[in-house]
């Protein structure tokens, strides 16, 4: 465990960066420091493996402090990514993730297949090996950038905004495998970001600073979002915390219903099979959905697609959010959602009015819970 | 009468190739006081413009002293040199010197300054030491730039390194100042001739060891 205990800095020029700021960061979990520019993250980061010493106070590893150990050999546990990953342009992709392995003493034989092992890990094709930074794009030479933080196995990872300089879908991407990583390796990663959103979707803790290098808040993102501790958190979160907190909730707990459901060519018609719906949702002879028929819609024989409505996305029950299925139901031309299990077939379809009962339920409930179906959920919202 | 012609009698007569005043002989004198100067120029530029490039200490001090060296005419300077120290190799090593420890100073410390600091900050963050950060992560990327400033003052090197003949010693200096003194013009455009030559051979050198040394991941730079 990281230990942050009344640490202040304060640089030379008189600013004050963090303000006595206390914190427990626990062992095999993603904790994010987030907040407004200048707030201090980067300057918190950088005290834990001493690129800037603490003016007060001190930080404990494991319960020893930090200042016990040689300051390299400190580092050389912690891996530490940047936002611009900052490889070493004159080596190849794999001398750039060998290097903390060589500075250990390493062979260079095993540090490189150690190397090639973590590209693997990280989503990097062996064919990249021999490149060098400048034939890779952003997305990939941010993967090599965690590679190589990763690649002497230290129990901690620091990064800095890593993320921040990819466009969204390869942040998306970098982000889920980051997630993949965490849960198959267990590191105690220290994560830096400006980014609400990416906060919520990777922390397990997030402690939200304020200008000044002050600790606004410091709990689970769905504490953070149900429980914001102050205006401040609340205005950092945004408006849709409401509609974001939704991500927590598991989507099992909807009640699905089949009623509405038939497969194309079994003969029945929407205007007198459905039941409570509005409308018939095809599907085909697998169960896959084909699309949603209007009352009155004969479904015997071929059904022309065009004459269906669109069905849209489905989320997938019981693995995506409330928020996935809400999402579903919006979007969807007839008001239900589409729920299909995980091979794609129809699990049933749900309206609108049930899911909104559901999150009413869930709130009162307070059932949000994090550790066990935030993963999935968190990675669906 | 051109040049051509001048250049063609020169390298044509045997006598210009043996002997103690032969084309062989002043060509090793020539490299000899160049590769010392440049030697020594090398080693005081060098370190000093990469420790002062690595921590960012001291550059208003090192562009002091580049230009007031600069400032100094190497001509100057050898008669000064010559008066303090009377004959011999000193005297002509102190104004070359002087002439190439700017360019290699200068070059070497805008080079170290113009690394992208992530990397090196990376490097620190994973506990490299700073010698291992100096030699590992910036040199390799100043490269090419470091050697353009040690190029610049090996040209410089070789052209200046005929007032040696000025002192009385040896090098390609020997059939400019004699070719002048006799009235010996195929003898003049012959020694410049070969003093171009050297210091084409020298850019090709450089070039050389740019592509030996530099890595190709720096390299496409240019
Ligand atoms: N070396 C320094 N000397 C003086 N002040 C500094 C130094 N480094 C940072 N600061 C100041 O300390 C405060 C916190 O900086 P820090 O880099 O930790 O912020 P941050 O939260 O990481 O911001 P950002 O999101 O913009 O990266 C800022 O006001 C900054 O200007
Ligand atoms: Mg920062």
């Amino acid at each position: 465990m990281i230990r942050i205990d009344g640490v202040t800095k304060r640089y030379p020029d008189g600013t004050v960066a963090v303000d006595r700021l206390s914190l427990d960061i626990p062992d095999g979990a993603i904790t994010v420091f987030v907040g407004p520019s200048g707030c201090g993250k980067t300057t918190t980061l950088r005290m834990i493996n001493r690129m800037v010493e603490p003016s007060e106070g001190r930080i404990l590893i494991d319960g020893e402090d930090s200042r016990r150990q040689p300051v390299n050999t400190l580092r050389r546990s912690m891996g530490y990514v940047i936002q611009n990953a900052g490889l070493f342009q004159h080596r190849t992709i794999v001398d750039n993730i060998a290097t903390v392995p060589r500075l250990l003493g390493w062979s260079k034989e095993k540090a490189r297949s150690r190397a090639r092992e973590l590209m693997e890990r990280v989503g990097l094709d062996g064919s990249l090996a021999k490149r060098y930074p400048y034939q890779l794009s952003g997305g990939q030479q941010q993967r090599v950038g965690v590679a190589r933080a990763l690649a002497a196995d230290p129990p901690v990872l620091l990064m800095d905004e890593p993320f921040s300089a990819v466009d969204p879908v390869v942040r998306k991407g970098l982000q889920d495998e980051l997630l993949r990583i965490q849960a198959e390796l267990g590191k105690t990663i220290v994560f830096v970001t400006h980014d609400i959103d990416e906060a919520v979707k990777l922390g397990t803790m997030v402690a939200v600073m304020r200008t000044g290098g002050r600790l606004a808040q410091y709990a689970p993102p769905a504490e953070l979002l149900s429980d914001p501790a102050d205006a401040f958190v609340e205005d950092f979160l945004g408006a849709d915390r409401g509609i974001r907190r939704l991500s927590f909730f598991p989507s099992a707990e909807l009640e699905l219903l089949t009623g509405p459901v038939a497969a194309a060519g079994t003969g029945r018609t929407a205007a007198r099979d459905t039941g409570d719906a509005p409308y018939l949702l095809v599907t085909d002879a697998d169960g896959r959905p084909l699309g949603w028929a209007e009352p009155g819609l004969p479904t015997d024989g071929p059904v022309d697609p065009g004459r269906l409505l669109p069905c849209g996305r489905p989320f997938v029950a019981g693995q995506d959010s409330l928020r996935a299925a809400l999402d579903c139901a919006v979007l969807s031309p007839t008001g239900w959602a589409v729920a299909v299990d995980g091979s794609g077939r129809v699990a049933g379809v749900v309206s609108q009015q049930a899911i909104g009962e559901a999150i009413r339920a869930a709130h009162a409930g307070g059932r949000s819970d994090g550790a066990d179906t935030g993963a999935s959920a968190k990675v669906a919202g | 009468m051109n040049v051509l012609h001048f250049v063609g009698a020169f390298f044509g007569d045997s006598a210009h190739w043996h002997g103690y005043d032969g084309i062989p002989t002043r060509l090793l004198e020539h490299l000899r006081y160049s590769l010392i100067a440049l030697g020594v120029a090398a080693a005081v530029g060098l370190p000093a413009g990469l420790l002062t490039g690595h921590t960012g200490r001291g550059g208003n001090v090192l562009a002091f002293i580049a230009t007031a060296a600069r400032a100094l005419p190497s001509f100057g300077l050898l008669v000064l040199m010559f008066i303090l120290f009377g004959f011999g190799l000193v005297p002509v090593m102190i104004p070359l010197v002087v002439l190439a420890v700017p360019p290699i100073l200068v070059t070497t410390y805008e080079a170290m300054r113009s690394v992208d600091p992530s990397p090196v900050d990376a490097a620190r963050g994973m506990g490299m030491s700073e010698a291992r950060i100096l030699f590992q992560v910036e040199l390799p990327v100043a490269l090419p730039v470091v050697l353009g400033g040690l190029r610049t003052a090996a040209v410089q090197i070789v052209s200046t390194a005929t007032i040696a003949a000025y002192v009385s010693l040896g090098g390609l200096g020997r059939y400019i100042m004699d070719g002048l003194y006799q009235h010996d013009y195929e003898k003049v455009v012959g020694g410049a001739t070969l003093v171009a030559a050297l210091a084409l051979v020298t850019l090709a050198l450089f070039w050389a060891a740019g592509r030996l040394t530099v890595s190709p991941g720096v390299r496409r730079r240019g």
